[in-house]
């Protein structure tokens, strides 16, 4: 199983609703139909990932995030909103986080670490924005346009008076390691968090 | 004929006894319904699709009639063997609606209380009201739940009336370029078509055939307009652009225009083949449609039975229905807590977008009918 949804699916309770922003090939929405039975739905904007999703059996809706936001959902409309390695590349991520808590009663993140030790390395010893398997795109043609640490990220959910209810900072495959805790900001590689309006 | 169409096929007519109470508070007491079928219904009677047909479309939906028919169904792009709608998979039912003029009872038909054509007389028929006949076809079909309900346009219209009418009786609603309500400017290109027709000296109040004569003009009228609205700006463009049938101007008002050629054309040939009485009730049936009226104006609350799942399509360039109206459908679904899914197809052909197979829209249907095919185990 992925490790991602290993780790999300015990934070959504059974028979809950789920809007996953950015749902990919709906990987994510048919496990949690399966073990969860949620009512969910995604949102996508790539047409062959739209069509996976049909065949997954997963309710999807073709929608451009950047271009309608998602004033046109109701507040507390969902128990939970996901966001998968999406917030980097929307437009504002400040706002988008915001707006998954007016529409959920909470919300799940996930994000690459650019405080990751590598990250760090390469551009302090190459001088130049870095570039690795996680982040493979050059800096002026990326998806990834509001990349941020751990640190940055808590404080923007400090600012906004989010609470952090759990945080679990993985590797590349999402898998814990113990390591990663002595200094996640440095050694981790991508973080999952679950949020909630204090 | 290719391999992927489903051949020859034979209208069957099915005659009911039993009054129809339609919405306007008349009743018919005695009809008929004309429909093809495509495909073989399982011995569970749990494959059976629905296809319910737009303003001027008719139960000859795939296939051809003869060997020599040069044109198939109207919607033969999407239904066949390994097409969208698969029929080695799916038992199609298409029919004509009432109020047609295709071979279910309609203006052109015999009215049994006078003996005479109905003509204007035929009562104002609503989607609601096709939606009831429809089901008392599957009654006798001996369909219990359809698979689907798939339509464009007006079409669709009535498959969200199927989902929100018989919720018990619908297992997928597939709901393509349509609209949860006409818009102004909709109704306002209605009420100008049906000016054309009514204006026309040869429809004498909607009694032509009495008078021998046909409102050929004023329903080229008609439909010329619509034709418009059916295409969009740049289908129009990259077909015509401004080419004219010849060198310079001629300085009159004769057809110099590719478009004028092409519009005079469809008009005409729409005209000889199309009842007038049908179209203004057509027009009519589009106007009423409005489900969520009798809930406050409330899409979310009108939704509240449906339990079917929901598969919407709308296309860029249409200016018709646009994905605006779908979007706003999909939100209802979504907040009503209704399965569904959406897609907007990026077409440049307008409204007439859902008749054409374009790659990703086929795939996504493909996918759609498939899904349900694997969840009815079919």
């Amino acid at each position: 199983m992925r490790g991602d949804l290993e780790i999300i699916s015990p934070w959504v309770s059974k028979g809950s609703t789920v809007l996953d922003l950015g749902c990919g090939d709906g990987t994510l929405l048919a496990h949690l139909q399966k073990e969860k039975q949620v009512l969910g739905y995604g949102l996508e904007i790539d047409g062959d990932q739209i069509t996976r999703c049909i065949e997954n059996g997963v309710n999807v809706i073709e929608h451009d995030l950047d271009e309608k936001g998602l004033a046109s959902f109701g507040d507390k409309q969902f128990d939970t909103v996901i966001m998968t390695q999406a917030l980097q590349a929307v437009r504002r991520p400040d706002e988008m986080i915001e707006e998954m808590l007016r529409l959920g009663r909470q919300g799940i993140v996930t994000f690459p670490n650019f405080g990751h030790w590598r990250c760090r390395q390469y551009l302090l010893f190459n001088g130049k924005m870095p570039m690795s398997k996680t982040l493979p795109h050059t800096w002026f043609n990326t998806p990834n346009i509001h990349l941020c640490t751990f640190k940055d990220f808590e404080l923007l959910c400090h600012q906004k008076g989010i609470r952090i209810v759990d945080k679990l900072e993985v590797n590349a495959d999402f898998r814990e390691h113990s390591f990663a805790k002595l200094w996640p900001n440095f050694l981790a590689e991508f973080a999952v968090y679950r949020i909630e309006l204090k | 004929m290719s391999a992927d169409s489903v051949g020859l096929v034979e209208p069957k007519i099915q005659h009911f006894e039993e009054p129809l109470q339609l919405d306007c508070g008349k009743s018919l007491s005695q009809y008929d319904l004309i429909y093809e079928t495509y495909g073989t219904l399982n011995t569970d009677h749990t494959n059976a699709v629905l296809i319910c047909h737009a303003l001027s479309g008719d139960h000859h939906a795939a296939g051809f009639h003869s060997e020599e028919d040069k044109k198939p169904g109207w919607w033969d792009s999407c239904i066949g063997p390994g097409k969208p709608i698969d029929t080695n998979t799916f038992f199609v039912v298409s029919l004509n609606n009432l109020g047609g003029c295709r071979g279910s009872t309609g203006p052109t038909s015999i009215d049994p209380a006078t003996g005479d054509l109905y003509g204007p007389d035929f009562p104002i028929v609503t989607v609601q009201d096709w939606v009831k006949s429809q089901a008392r076809l599957a009654d006798l079909l001996g369909i219990k739940t359809w698979a689907a309900v798939v339509g464009g346009s007006l079409g669709g219209m009535q498959a969200l009336r199927w989902s929100l009418d018989y919720p018990g009786r619908i297992a997928h609603a597939v709901v393509i370029a349509s609209t949860p309500k006409l818009t102004a400017q909709n109704i306002a290109f209605n009420e100008i078509a049906r000016k054309a027709i009514t204006s026309d000296p040869s429809f004498h109040d909607g009694r032509y055939y009495q008078h021998q004569t046909v409102p050929v003009k004023g329903l080229m009228l008609a439909r010329m307009i619509g034709h418009i609205t059916y295409l969009s700006d740049e289908a129009m463009g990259e077909k015509f652009g401004r080419i004219k049938k010849s060198e310079g101007f001629n300085f009159d008002y004769g057809v110099e225009f590719e478009v004028e050629s092409y519009l005079n054309y469809q008009g005409k040939r729409f005209s000889k083949t199309f009842d007038a009485n049908t179209y203004l009730l057509m027009t009519r049936a589009l106007d009423y449609f409005d489900p969520a009226a009798e809930h406050d104006g409330d899409l979310v609350k009108a939704l509240g039975n449906a339990s079917c799942d929901y598969f919407v399509v709308s296309f860029s360039t249409d200016w018709r229905f646009s994905p605006e109206r779908s979007e706003q459908l999909v939100e209802a679904m979504v907040k009503a807590g209704k399965r569904v899914s959406y897609c907007e197809i990026d077409a440049p052909h307008g409204h007439d977008a859902f008749l054409i197979p374009t790659p990703r829209y086929m795939a996504a249907f493909s996918a759609y009918m498939q899904r349900i095919a694997k969840e009815l185990s079919l």
